[in-house]
């Protein structure tokens, strides 16, 4: 048989491969734009009295940290938050970026479920949030030292992704 | 007409027709929903807004404009397409502005670049390359089908003689 006679069966396993490949990514999941980038400065309030916002300032610590993106009306936020409370206690520092929220829910949502944040910067109109990127809560960033966005996690953290979150971090805290 | 229709049986060519009636319509109804918020005074500047803002994908819904679709993120970034267009920005700055928070995937259209290399030119490459095969395949059916018959080897002489004798030598 003429070598030629291959050419559609080869072409069409090529596609199918590419097209299967296609299938199993997860729409969901676009590559943020803002690695490796400074973080958009912003400077928001705090989401009562006498607490402290958050500013592009406070996230270039020079410690390696995390920045999640919640919401009181945000479901999954209430699923990540046990596994939050858990980085927290381990010593990782978080900061919150309270997402289009009503600070009272925002306060109760966290009387309920304790608060893992350092500092939180209240967004309530989201624009801080699409400086970041944000489409969907809860998002999660890793912050190097010097206020870079190293690593960011559409949809909740949960204690599956702890071993890659953990990579990410030491290798940042390494540099 | 009204009394027979209960009579009628909603048969093969019934349901053709109610399918292709439907194939009409359904794309008018996903035009019709309306944008909840404010326009623009400046009517130029409005129409500018909504031509950026059915090029700019809505990343919740993924395959809607920002203009057709109703969450809210979208209804966020309309405002903000607004405020730049108002500022005096053009289609350009506008899309600039959200591909670096979103990345090129902000856009429904997606840019030629080398990451997308292969999305615009593997389609057009096929074509050609379709084409090309057919063609060739063209020529050569037709080559085959003109030529000349292939001249007779020796063995099939001498079987052709064989049997010429054997039915007495005359054609």
């Amino acid at each position: 048989m003429r070598p030629i006679v291959w050419v559609p069966l080869i072409v069409f396993a090529a596609l199918a491969a590419a097209l299967a490949v296609g299938l199993s990514l997860k729409p969901r999941d676009i590559p943020s734009a803002l690695i490796d980038q400074p973080v958009p400065s912003f400077d928001l309030p705090p989401l009562w009295d006498k607490g402290t916002g958050l500013s592009n300032t406070d996230l270039a610590s020079g410690d390696v940290v995390l920045v999640n993106v919640f919401a009181s009306w945000c479901a999954p936020c209430r699923i990540e938050h046990p596994f939050l409370m858990d980085l927290a206690r381990e010593g990782l520092t978080i900061f919150g970026l309270n997402y289009k929220d009503d600070p009272e829910d925002a306060l109760a949502f966290l009387g309920e479920l304790g608060n893992p944040y350092k500092q939180i910067g209240a967004d309530r109109d989201g624009r801080v949030g699409i400086d970041f990127g944000v489409y969907g809560v809860p998002e999660s960033y890793v912050i190097s030292g010097d206020g870079r966005i190293l690593y960011k996690q559409i949809g909740p953290v949960l204690p599956q992704n702890r071993a890659e979150l953990r990579a990410v971090i030491e290798k940042a805290s390494a540099q | 007409m009204i009394r027979g229709w209960h009579n009628m049986r909603f048969g093969f060519a019934q349901s053709v027709r109610l399918m292709a009636v439907l194939l009409f319509v359904l794309p008018f109804t996903a035009q019709a929903v309306a944008v909840d918020d404010a326009p623009l005074a400046d009517p130029q500047k409005e129409a500018r807004a909504r031509e950026i803002m059915a090029g700019i994908r809505c990343l919740v819904c993924q395959n809607q404009s920002i203009e057709d679709s109703n969450a809210d993120l979208a209804r966020d970034l309309r405002v903000l397409v607004r405020q730049q267009v108002a500022l005096g920005k053009d289609r350009d700055q506008v899309e600039a502005f959200l591909v670096a928070r979103y990345g090129d995937w902000v856009l429904l259209k997606p840019p030629f670049n080398l990451r997308t290399l292969a999305l615009w030119v593997f389609p057009p490459f096929l074509l050609l390359a379709t084409l090309t095969g057919l063609w060739i395949r063209a020529k050569g059916v037709r080559r085959k089908t003109s030529i000349e018959p292939r001249p007779l080897s020796e063995e099939e002489k001498t079987r052709l003689a064989a049997l010429l004798d054997q039915e007495g030598g005359q054609p």
